[in-house]
């Protein structure tokens, strides 16, 4: 086994940005950029949303929920598999950095299966009738959301940090299997929800613009996402860091 | 556009209600998630100094 946590300074290039202390500043200067970005694609993508795309013909302007909804739904997912790599990467390697990755990720992933959720409910209620459904798409969306409580509770309530991060991995991993139940979900099961407006192999079943708001919503969350997730890692690193040296130089 | 007048931008068709709910409460959980962070970092850095300095 390697031991980088020991030797920071260690010549070996790319590995040398595996290290917490290396990284804490470059995910400083890297954060306000996602943060611009995200602020830029949320305004043009709200401007399109709300004064370009049309009314839709069935729905009305309450289609225009899918703005909001489908990034949230989508980087749930999105998320939720980026953080099990992390957790994955952590758990092989033993890498820190890798761990730490996963555990900034988990509270925004959570957020967002939240804002899915909700944002469904507030979809479903003019159009279905009601806020909830026990179907299958709506009940994987939920078990996601408990996956990252549980991932988040699961970390909290382990003192030794690397113990809790070979457990929240493992919890990370046996979830995965979730997150195609969640996509195919509408196609395996007779569901209220409709079927995806957005898939690989046809041309999508919505007008340009309204694709166009959907997809740039969908890039702003995203930046936002990673924007966010590089803000909690340096908190992370400084929490898990705390009895360092280089701490100490940062502070000066 | 489609829309002629403010009032009827909000409105949303009928649909005001959920339209400003789903996107209101976007926009909340964003605002306060990067509030707590930032606060979180301000916290960790003194009570750090405290502990360098202690």
């Amino acid at each position: 086994m390697m031991k980088m946590d020991k030797q920071p300074a260690s010549p070996a290039s790319w590995m040398r940005y595996a290290s917490p202390a290396t990284f804490y500043p470059v995910a400083g200067r890297l954060q306000p950029w996602f943060a611009a970005l995200a602020a830029v694609l949320t305004a043009v993508g709200l401007w399109i949303g709300f004064f370009v795309a049309p009314t839709d013909a069935t729905q009305g302007e309450g289609y225009r929920i899918i703005f909001v909804h489908v990034p949230a739904s989508w980087m749930s997912m999105f998320i939720y598999c980026v953080m099990a790599f992390w957790a994955a990467i952590g758990l092989a390697f033993n890498t820190r950095l890798s761990s730490m990755m996963a555990s900034a990720l988990a509270p925004t992933g959570a957020m967002f299966a939240l804002l899915s959720l909700v944002t469904g409910s507030l979809w479903g209620k003019p159009m279905w009738g009601t806020w909830w459904v026990w179907d299958a798409r709506l009940t994987s969306e939920l078990i996601l959301f408990f996956l990252y409580l549980g991932f988040l509770a699961l970390q909290a309530a382990i003192e030794d940090p690397k113990r809790a991060d070979r457990a929240g991995a493992v919890l990370a991993l046996v979830g995965v299997v979730n997150v195609p139940i969640i996509y195919f979900s509408v196609k395996w099961w007779n569901t209220l929800h409709q079927g995806a407006s957005v898939s690989m192999t046809k041309s999508p079943s919505m007008a340009q613009t309204m694709l166009w708001g959907m997809l740039l919503m969908a890039l702003a969350f995203w930046m936002y996402a990673i924007a966010v997730a590089l803000s909690r890692l340096r908190n992370i690193i400084l929490e898990r860091e705390r009895h360092a040296d280089w701490v100490r130089q940062v502070l000066e | 556009m489609q829309w002629n007048s403010v009032g009827e931008f909000f409105a949303m068709g009928g649909y005001g209600f959920y339209v400003w709910g789903s996107f209101g409460a976007c926009a909340l959980a964003m605002a306060i998630e990067s509030l707590l962070l930032r606060q979180q970092h301000k916290e960790l850095l003194r009570s750090l100094r405290d502990q360098h300095e202690a």
